[in-house]
């Protein structure tokens, strides 16, 4: 599973360009085309002012031979103020820097194949020119960190604030303690006023005056997350006599009460994160086992080519993708949407067809129904991979879904798992409105009640059999397009999922939403919570026992209707 | 007694099961010995494997035709016994591997990798074959008979109880598969050189484990045509056409699912066992659930019910496979795929059943 991401990279090169003081946000992570905007409009509109030569020129000296000539213009860019002019010293910080002969910067990027001029942002031919490195030392360097952060400080774009702040957190920076002082008290944010505070604090702890050590504990306890643990352990470390390298309790105390509340909070933010994620596992094992749960209720068959329905509607979604690219390329971004109805009725359709020609003849005998279906789903397994490849292929997420939403520090929510579980939430009530609303659903309970009494009330039962395989197998087809879009999808999609499912419906009882839903629900959470504690497999294990054991108390499964009824 | 096993087959029967034991025991190692190198009647020393390895799931699928065909329980958790056996063997023959491993250390390479200092409790003892024969004997059964015990007081039957079964099966793969449960993990036990001080290698090592596997096949066909023609035998079939009048009936069904159950689990560990020393490896994916259903359609290829299908069926299914995996791959699974729809729908008797019907026809023209 994909843990908690974090992605402040996009951020990072989005700024507005004060100097130019027009609201240009540039978003995308392409260097290139963020300098192409900056440096064009600057070339067409700003070139002739004087604070754009003056900038330039100093931007220029940042290649200049003499080193004393590059930390002046390192400390004069710090001072104007004027964004541009990060890339260009990151780069010469990141030895990234190139002068060529007629003194002009070029800018490589990463892997050093490829350049573009800092001035006008036009890519460059590496080949043709004879390019020299600029000479820095640390000496340089450190200011060259302490320029950059002053400019991320005190940019304009609160998004850049915030990752500047997020760095410092991350290094030492007891040479900009001032500066972030200063830019504290302009901080209207309070995010970023936290992540500043901790800064300080981090910094404070070092201190010698004992007040603002114990400040500094003080704010790491009400802010800090479990990365300030290590720091507050240092504070109680003994030497080898066991005796505390501290020597004052107050300090001593304050640390360890310090550690006690993180870690009491970090506890809270875990569960929570289990919780999120344990109902997003059991949404998709609630859309996995639906289907089966409705068709192992109604015809007493076990489907076990129903793995390979999800993995239908998975590649299904990954078709209208493609062709969303290939023929609708401007509202790709709505493929998603397009292949809801697409993945229900293309499984649907499968489902329909393996009811009538097989299963269909097979009724009344439902151990060789469960060896036909898994002799179908060998074939449909084979068929894709023939026709796909062994490979898994890949389905993007729509913009609208990538990235995610930080509930709390340092755990984010993907929108694409949020969105599914809203996704499982309209499904489970359209299904349990047509099972109860709807006089097809009548019909179905009816049949799943009692098959004989309702064929004589005049319910043509093949009819509803076939429309409720077809049902069921839609609702697969939709889980599969849920999965496409938090997993991977290849061939054996359906086999991962199959045998949970299956237990999902042994849990919940057969032919009842309720218990199918609690079913899944509560094994998708009790997966995650004891994940942490006995490791992923282990705790699959455990799951599996436990359900074993939860069987032998109520055989027809845990939600199921009480009866006297001798089955034969 | 004895007139009894006698009677289980009718003298054309016993002859026709006596020549197919002389033909696999006697005649084909003569023809791997005497027929000359490029004769058409030569078998080479490599098919005693594929023979040996094909005997061993004959086993398996005669464990199953017991238990599903007889008694009704599909049980998708064969492979499971399989494993047991097999493993047991394997960690004999790991540690009688003794210091000519890789890293020339008393511990299995595996242990060494994972820089495990001493050998954990459960693998003491198995340097003894005596120890390692009895552990064969017992874990398998035991195993089963525990699950089975929960399982049938329960009353799970039917698909659930297919359904439970590979649970367990996709349990045990799980399990198997970490390196700290301390059977190999991924790449299971392999690199095996001796058993009982003969080495593996040696084609004369490879015949004697084949027609020990074809003795040990004939014996337990014989237990078990035993088994299914006793009262015992009828009250299981009783019990697969209809377990609730054999209930009502008075007769405890528990017992009798519970013991046919751990019997067949027992048949299905000692396959294993001699299937290991004959393939030279033994790894988690024997457990994987696709394996265990592919056992019960050797059954229904052959026909359920026949014992003697069961074995037609192992052989007919595994054979193809064999074809398929070196002519067509990639068609192999639809041919099994087709192959299980087809069984189910158009010859719920197997091969055998096809063969039965077409006898009564000739009788019933003749008799026209």
């Amino acid at each position: 599973m994909e843990g908690f991401c974090c992605c402040n990279k996009k951020s990072f090169y989005s700024f507005k360009p004060r100097l130019l003081s027009l609201n240009l946000k540039i978003s995308g992570n392409s260097k290139l085309i963020f300098a192409l905007v900056v440096f064009l409009t600057m070339g067409f509109f700003l070139i002739s002012t004087v604070e754009a030569n003056e900038f330039e020129n100093t931007l220029k000296d940042l290649g200049n031979k003499s080193r004393s000539k590059i930390k002046l213009a390192v400390k004069a860019l710090g001072n104007m103020g004027n964004p541009a002019a990060i890339p260009v010293m990151e780069a010469l910080k990141e030895k990234r820097l190139r002068i060529s002969d007629n003194d002009s910067l070029i800018i490589l990027n990463e892997a050093k194949d490829k350049g573009y001029d800092a001035l006008t942002g036009q890519p460059v031919e590496l080949g043709s020119l004879n390019l020299r490195k600029p000479r820095i030392n640390n000496a340089v360097r450190r200011l060259l960190s302490t320029a950059i952060g002053k400019l991320k400080l005190f940019s304009d774009d609160p998004e850049i604030r915030l990752s500047a702040a997020r760095d410092l957190l991350k290094r030492s920076s007891n040479n900009l303690v001032e500066l972030i002082e200063k830019a504290l008290k302009k901080e209207t944010e309070d995010e970023i006023r936290n992540l500043f505070l901790l800064v300080l604090a981090k910094e404070g702890l070092n201190s010698d005056d004992k007040s603002k050590r114990l400040q500094s504990i003080k704010t790491i306890t009400t802010l800090g997350n479990n990365d300030f643990k290590t720091i507050l352990e240092e504070v109680l470390e003994k030497n080898e006599e066991d005796e505390f390298l501290e020597k004052d309790s107050e300090i001593r105390d304050a640390a360890s009460n310090a550690i006690a509340k993180i870690e009491k909070r970090q506890f809270v933010k875990n569960q929570a994160a289990n919780l999120f994620y344990g109902l997003s596992l059991g949404s998709i094992l609630l859309l996995a086992a639906l289907g089966l749960a409705i068709t192992f209720g109604l015809m007493g068959v076990i489907n076990m080519a129903h793995g390979e329905m999800l993995m239908l509607g998975a590649y299904l979604t990954f078709v209208v993708q493609n062709l969303f690219k290939e023929y609708l390329p401007g509202y790709f971004e709505l493929y998603l949407i397009a292949a809801i109805p697409v993945s229900f009725l293309g499984s649907a359709l499968v489902g329909i067809i393996l009811e009538r020609g097989i299963i269909r003849h097979l009724y009344g005998r439902p151990l060789e129904t469960l060896l036909a279906t898994w002799g179908i789903s060998l074939i449909l397994i084979q068929t894709i991979r023939l026709v796909f490849g062994a490979q898994n292929v890949e389905v993007a997420n729509p913009s609208y879904l990538s990235g995610g939403v930080e509930v709390m520090n340092g755990i984010v929510f993907p929108y694409s798992r949020i969105a599914i579980i809203i996704f499982v939430v309209g499904v489970v009530i359209s299904i349990w409105m047509l099972l109860q609303k709807t006089s097809l659903g009548l019909q179905v309970r009816a049949v799943t009640q009692n098959r004989e009494m309702a064929s004589c009330m005049g319910i043509s039962t093949y009819k509803v059999d076939m429309y409720t395989f077809g049902l069921g197998s839609g609702v697969a087809g939709l889980g599969g397009l849920a999965l496409s879009q938090i997993g991977n999808v290849g061939p054996e999609l359906g086999q991962l999922y199959i045998v949970d499912s299956f237990m999902v419906v042994v849990l919940g009882g057969v032919g009842n939403i309720a218990g199918t839903v609690a079913g899944a629900l509560s094994l998708g959470i009790f997966n995650k919570f004891l994940e942490p504690v006995a490791g992923a497999v282990l705790g699959k294990i455990i799951v599996l026992v436990l359900i074993i054991v939860v069987i032998q108390k109520r055989p027809q499964g845990l939600f199921s209707l009480k009866g006297r009824m001798v089955d034969n | 007694m004895i007139k009894q096993i006698i009677k289980l087959h009718s003298l054309k029967g016993w002859l026709f099961t006596f020549s197919l034991l002389g033909i696999a025991i006697i005649l084909l190692p003569l023809l791997n010995i005497f027929a000359p190198e490029n004769s058409f009647l030569h078998i080479p020393d490599y098919m005693f494997s594929l023979f040996g390895k094909y005997l061993c799931y004959a086993l398996v699928a005669l464990a199953i035709d017991l238990i599903w065909g007889y008694t009704g329980v599909l049980s998708l958790g064969h492979g499971v016994f399989f494993s047991l056996g097999g493993y047991a063997m394997g960690m004999y023959l790991m540690r009688s591997i003794g210091k000519e491993g890789v890293y020339k250390s008393e511990l299995p390479d595996f242990m060494i990798f994972l820089d495990w200092k001493e050998l954990p409790w459960y693998w003491w003892g198995f340097d003894s074959f005596i120890f390692t024969f009895f552990v064969i004997l017992i874990m398998p059964g035991l195993f089963a008979f525990i699950f089975g015990y929960f399982a049938f007081k329960s009353r799970i039957k039917g698909v659930y109880f297919a359904i439970i079964t590979q649970a367990m099966t996709y349990a045990l793969m799980l399990l198997f598969f970490r390196n700290n449960t301390g059977f190999g993990g991924n790449n299971g036990l392999t690199d095996f050189k001796k058993i009982l001080g003969y080495s593996l290698q040696e084609p004369s090592t490879k015949m004697s484990l084949y027609i020990l596997t074809a003795i040990v096949l004939f014996i337990f066909y014989v237990v078990a045509r035993f088994v299914v023609q006793s009262k015992f035998g009828r009250v299981l079939t009783a019990i697969r056409d209809s377990e609730n009048r054999v209930m009502f009936s008075g007769y405890n069904t528990l017992n009798y699912k519970l013991a046919i159950w751990t019997i067949s689990a027992f048949i299905c560990g000692i396959a294993g066992a001699l299937y290991v020393p004959q393939v030279g490896i033994v790894n988690p994916s024997e457990m994987q659930p696709s394996n265990s259903i592919e056992m019960a359609i050797w059954v229904a290829v052959g026909g359920r019910g026949t014992l003697s299908g069961a074995l037609v069926g192992a052989g007919l299914v595994n054979g193809a496979k064999s074809w398929f995996t070196v002519a067509a791959p990639d068609y192999w699974l639809y041919f099994l795929g087709i192959l299980f729809i087809v069984v189910t729908l158009f010859f719920p008797k197997g091969f055998v059943g096809i063969f039965s019907r077409l006898r009564i026809k000739r009788k019933g023209n003749q008799n026209g």
